[in-house]
């Protein structure tokens, strides 16, 4: 079916090939894919899979398979660092973000990101490496003692594989809109390919194909926002056309392209956010809980050869990091002026539950509801003309959610083959997040839960084994989750919010832990489990009473973002409160015991002496000098 | 990672040689033909400049880090 006039049509071939007629169903897609997407596409499953089997023989040992044997060097530390965080839903999703908000969005990528990764390198790093621990549970056994470590490990693995079959279940809600494909079939194949490549070759394996997906995102997404800005004439008149498009009604009035201006009010922005929520909740409490505990992501790291590569490694990824709201940022911005429908008018992209209401019926002839469409239309900025055209039924304007802003620009420049890369980068990215989510559960499973809990003297095959085994159960899990969030959708944002209860609170005990030598046992259990409780209650407050949100967030006015930050502060500030007072009334630990896990009781190794150049001193300042550009250029 | 075994370098290589061979590929049957396909700015003519670039950069890759060659 061809949708909107943009639809790429394949002059590479008469009709489509046999794959291609298996893949695609009969259900609307936004693109349609010619052989040589198919072959692109295929191609890349064959490369991951190959990897697998070649990493196999390095992964015999559990140094080998938990940790890559500790070989990575910096730069591919450093881009799995953040390629495990680069999903496809985190691309999409951001992107309509940006659609929806501006450039607003790009606060996760720079405030929310680059301080917490530089503090990650050049400060906690040295003691995550220096102890030599396996995971950020296995740190706070080693802090704290088992009882802080095991309430971090199970719900750190409980929550891992729920995410994954969350990710699993929206990738496969992805293809189905953009390609037409069925979901079982996307769900089957993509989880088949991370459990055969990661359980045959481990974290490396894991790792190598995140730097490979890293390095096909930016392939097949950054020539999006390339002839972006040569249709609109640069970011010069981008602005100018978001500013037509505000004056003549096709835009909701705004300020898409400052990031701090609008930030003086909860009211005075359309995310409903106040800048210090910006600064101490996205950028301390969520960020700082994410980048610096969040085992996903310091399990890269971990890996790297050296300590003076693990401190580089997140250095690294702080620039490219600093870089991807060029793929992610810019396309949504884009679509605000490009995009078209059909019949040539401009396209306003509107919120899911829209979508949905204004669903066709099953014959294609028309809107299935016409008046539960009329009457979400009237909640939408969308132009009197457009609505009418879309009640008409025709077909000539057809409406698409936020979260599709980057399929469609992939679709409207890019020709077979381009195509294909693109879809392979959002394919990429949607596996790099299963990959990272079953890795890290694997681990920490292993050597958090079975180890010390189920058998404490066996081989190091035996744990290898479990690993393996341990990476196999996690996807068939993922699986597990990905039907049962498929079936009650509601779950979906209950799964997301559980995650966030475990990570502010764990950033508390970590950081009173490495900075504190005072700290106890008992305080970290105890801050641990109130910090957690209290992000629980919190969140529950506000779900019977939502009145409850002036004093969550400090303000009526205030909307879920903020309120998520603001939890996220408070849960992490109570977390420490706790540590801080249980401690005082307890008996420290001497400092000799305290060697190699806090600041102030640990000699850290000399390094040698290298060229500026390959300082991370060097780095991490050129760093913080562009994140302040960027930040000043777009204020 | 160039000592023990085939370096993640090469993996990569090797995917953006082929992907650059197939992109490019098509970008020069559509000069041929000429006939673009239809997207906006088919006339910038991206698969032969983009499908290009990914194949220099695939071979610089392949090449550099080829097994057997000490990085």
């Amino acid at each position: 079916m061809q949708m909107l006039g943009l639809v790429p049509a394949s002059i590479a071939a008469g009709s489509p090939s046999a794959v291609a007629a298996v893949l695609a169903l009969s259900a609307p897609s936004l693109a349609h894919l010619s052989p040589l997407d198919i072959a692109v596409i295929a191609i890349y499953f064959v490369m991951v899979i190959w990897i697998g089997f070649y990493l196999k023989s390095k992964a015999n040992t559990s140094e080998e398979f938990f940790m890559a044997g500790r070989e990575m060097t910096a730069w591919i530390a450093g881009l799995s660092f953040v390629s495990a965080n680069l999903g496809s839903l985190e691309l999409m999703g951001w992107a309509g973000s940006a659609y929806q908000y501006g450039i607003l969005a790009a606060h996760w990528y720079w405030v929310g990101a680059i301080p917490a990764m530089l503090f990650l390198g050049m400060v906690m790093m040295p003691f995550y490496y220096v102890c030599k621990t396996h995971s950020v549970p296995g740190y706070l056994k080693l802090r704290y003692g088992q009882g802080a470590s095991v309430v971090a490990a199970f719900s750190f693995a409980f929550m891992t594989v729920l995410m994954s079959g969350v990710n699993m279940f929206a990738m496969a809600e992805v293809m189905k809109v953009v390609l037409g494909w069925d979901m079982n079939f996307s769900i089957i194949v993509s989880s088949l390919a991370v459990a055969a490549y990661v359980a045959l070759g481990g974290l490396r394996s894991a790792i190598f194909n995140e730097v490979l997906q890293f390095v096909l995102i930016w392939g097949g997404a950054l020539l999006v926002p390339i002839l972006g800005l040569i249709e609109t004439g640069g970011w010069n008149g981008l602005k100018a056309r978001i500013a037509h498009n505000i004056s003549t009604g096709v835009v909701a009035p705004g300020d898409y392209t400052h990031m701090w201006r609008s930030m003086g009010h909860f009211a005075d922005n359309p995310m409903g956010i106040h800048w210090t929520g910006i600064v101490f909740g996205l950028g301390f409490a969520i960020s700082f809980g994410y980048w610096t505990t969040d085992f996903l992501v310091v399990q890269r790291v971990l890996a790297a050869n050296s300590l003076r590569s693990a401190r580089m490694a997140p250095v690294i990824g702080s620039f490219f990091k600093m870089a991807v709201p060029f793929i992610v940022i810019l396309p949504g911005l884009l679509g605000l002026v490009v995009l078209q429908n059909a019949n040539g008018s401009q396209m306003q992209l509107v919120g899911e539950n829209v979508v949905k209401d204004c669903a066709r019926n099953a014959s294609d002839t028309g809107l299935a509801t016409p008046s539960v469409c009329s009457a979400g239309l009237q909640t939408t900025a969308v132009l009197p003309a457009t609505q009418k055209a879309v009640l008409s039924g025709t077909g000539d304007v057809q409406l698409h959610s936020y979260n599709e802003v980057l399929p469609l620009m992939l679709v409207r420049y890019c020709s077979p083959g381009l195509l294909g890369l693109g879809i392979t980068a959002l394919i990429a990215g949607f596996m790099s997040g299963m990959a990272g989510n079953v890795s890290a559960f694997s681990a920490v499973w292993t050597y958090d839960i079975y180890q010390p809990l189920i058998n404490k003297r066996a081989k190091d095959e035996h744990y290898v084994a479990v690993g393996r085994w341990a990476t196999i159960l996690g996807v068939v899990i993922s699986i597990g989750a990905a039907y049962l969030v498929m079936n009650a959708a509601g779950i979906m944002d209950y799964v997301q919010a559980l995650f966030s209860f475990f990570i502010s609170p764990l950033l508390g005990a970590v950081l009173m832990g490495m900075f504190w030598k005072r700290a106890t046992k008992a305080g970290g259990f105890w801050g641990l489990l109130i910090g957690t409780l209290t992000s629980i209650g919190l969140w529950a407050w506000v779900k019977v009473d939502p009145a409850a949100l002036r004093y969550v967030a400090l303000s009526p006015d205030a909307k879920d973002m903020a309120e998520n930050m603001y939890r996220a502060l408070w849960s992490v500030s109570v977390c420490a409160i706790v540590v801080f007072v249980v401690s005082m009334f307890g008996k420290a630990r001497p400092v000799a015991e305290l060697n190699g896990l806090v600041y102030g009781a640990t000699k850290l190794p000399e390094e040698e002496p290298v060229p500026f150049y390959k300082n991370e001193y060097f780095w991490m300042i050129l760093a913080i000098v562009c994140f302040l550009a960027l930040n000043i250029y777009f204020w | 990672m160039h000592n023990s075994g085939i370096s993640i370098w090469f993996f990569i290589g090797t995917l953006l040689t082929i992907y650059g061979a197939m992109i490019l590929g098509y970008g020069i049957f559509e000069l041929v033909v000429g006939r673009t396909a239809n997207v906006i700015l088919a006339n910038l003519h991206a698969p032969v400049w983009w499908g290009g670039m990914l194949l220099a950069l695939g071979l610089f890759y392949g090449i550099r880090f080829r097994p057997g060659r000490n990085g």
